[in-house]
């Protein structure tokens, strides 16, 4: 047996982005691209959520919750989509199955703790990764990961034990697609950034406390100067570690998806002519800079080069610049003129 | 980031791909570019591993000790929390917690411990001794 969907393959730095853009463009929106997928879902966001444990450290995030982006970009542009998820592990792999003899290429929710072709390493039980099915050969489903350079393959058990993984975020066989071939107009993408850039300043910077937005980056700023005093030194710097790996681990594309913005503001620059997204986008780059600036010294800390008071002071500090950096750019977001 | 300030260093994920990352050109374009890593967070993943190497082996002692039943360690072993082994075997929270005492633990039915093995992905036998040969 062998089934193929029309498809094309293109690597993302993250697995949302990449499966949205390609699920997408494989139905007619052509013009998408993994920065315009990620600033028309309003992906950009900061929280640290108070009182929460996750993997022994701090729950911090740089990004909306997953499958925001993919809904709010398929709502913005008029695509209708199919979601469905699965109480049993048979009529999961039934329906995929079908969606593939039918040509239709699926999104698929899964786990990561059993997904083989991962290193160890990056094997935790995360299970809100995203990939594509797009084919079935023998016992064999064809896999696009958007955050691999090439595609990839699983065999039935293997994709069954990702797709109905366990605890939280529980994928439950979840799979969704467009439910039909649109050709997207240029109007609608236009549309559709401002809509994504004013909903991604609401969150940045309306969000009441200092726990989400510009205020929850500066809020973790003054929690890392406490760290040292009251986790102890080997504490704090697995806090640190765990504050790097969010913001840099593959799928950030760099500087916690700060550097995705600034390219999204780029190509928005190509709908809106309006040059202060040119000039803004430079800022979302200085922002971006400064985050790895932090992750440099986070590092310092936790090799056990440097550990001081002075030093948990200095990356403190760093975050409550990146914060208003940060402000300065989304109030920025928040003044422009669009002409629509 | 600019795209020759991109680091090229090694990592774990290195093994299966390389990563995109977006940087501007010296016209300030941006473009997405390939990495192969970063040692500022290669040395965070290493970090992460270690505590949980520490917690293994925390939990194979209390083990050992009859402070506790297998099962403590299969689940640092396998990254898991309460909520997750709830979810693969079907026991509730608690009846988990009171299954991490060695007492109760030698009790439980072989049905019971089926349960723990397959959700641990080892035989009972495994389970029994921490003896695990994974491929």
């Amino acid at each position: 047996m062998c089934m193929t969907t029309e498809f094309e393959h293109l690597q993302a730095a993250h697995c949302e982005n990449g499966v949205t853009t390609n699920l997408l463009r494989s139905a007619g929106a052509t013009q998408l691209t993994e920065p315009l997928v990620f600033g028309i879902g309003s992906g950009l966001f900061y929280v640290q959520l108070p009182f929460l444990v996750i993997n022994n450290g701090p729950a911090i995030a740089f990004r909306t919750m997953p499958g925001l982006i993919f809904k709010r970009t398929c709502d913005a542009l008029g695509i209708p989509v199919f979601r469905k998820k699965f109480s049993s592990r048979e009529t999961g792999k039934k329906y995929l199955d079908d969606c593939l003899a039918k040509g239709q290429p699926v999104g698929a929710q899964v786990g990561v703790y059993y997904l083989t072709y991962f290193p160890k390493e990056y094997r935790f039980h995360f299970n809100a990764h995203n990939m594509i099915v797009f084919g079935k050969e023998d016992d064999r489903y064809l896999i696009s990961d958007p955050v691999m350079e090439i595609p990839t393959s699983l065999t039935e058990y293997e994709l069954d034990r990702v797709r109905f993984a366990k605890g939280a975020f529980a994928p439950r066989g979840q799979i969704y697609y467009p439910l039909e071939k649109r050709i997207v107009s240029d109007e609608q993408v236009a549309k559709a950034i401002v809509k994504g850039i004013k909903r991604n300043v609401t969150h940045m910077l309306r969000i009441p406390g200092n726990v989400a937005g510009v205020n929850g980056i500066a809020g973790t700023g003054k929690k890392i100067k406490k760290w040292k005093d009251k986790l102890g030194d080997e504490k704090a710097g697995l806090y640190l570690a765990q504050l790097v790996r969010m913001q840099e681990e593959i799928g950030t594309g760099g500087g916690g998806f700060r550097y995705i913005y600034g390219a999204f503001l780029q190509e928005a620059h190509a709908f809106h002519p309006i040059d202060e997204l040119l000039d803004i986008s430079k800022i979302f780059t200085e922002a971006g800079d400064k985050w790895r600036t932090a992750a440099v010294q986070a590092a310092g800390i936790y090799k056990g080069r440097i550990g001081s008071q002075a030093d948990y002071n200095v990356m403190g500090d760093y975050l409550i610049e990146i914060s208003e950096i940060e402000k300065k750019a989304f109030k920025a977001l928040s003044k422009i003129k669009w002409n629509t | 980031m600019k795209k020759e300030e991109i680091p090229q260093d090694d990592g774990a994920l290195n093994k299966l791909t390389k990563e995109v990352v977006y940087a501007v050109d010296s016209s300030g374009k941006y473009s997405s570019e390939l990495s192969t890593g970063w040692d500022v967070k290669t040395k965070a993943l290493d970090l992460a591993w270690e505590d949980i190497e520490k917690r293994i082996e925390a939990a194979r002692q209390k083990v050992l000790n009859n402070e506790a039943s297998p099962i403590l360690y299969f689940l640092e072993l396998r990254l898991m929390d309460m909520g997750i082994l709830a979810a693969y075997t079907g026991f509730w929270k608690w009846t988990i917690k009171n299954h991490l005492k060695p007492a109760a633990f030698k009790n439980l039915s072989q049905q019971k411990l089926q349960k723990y093995a397959d959700a641990f992905n080892v035989s009972v036998e495994e389970l029994k001794t921490m003896n695990v040969h994974d491929n």
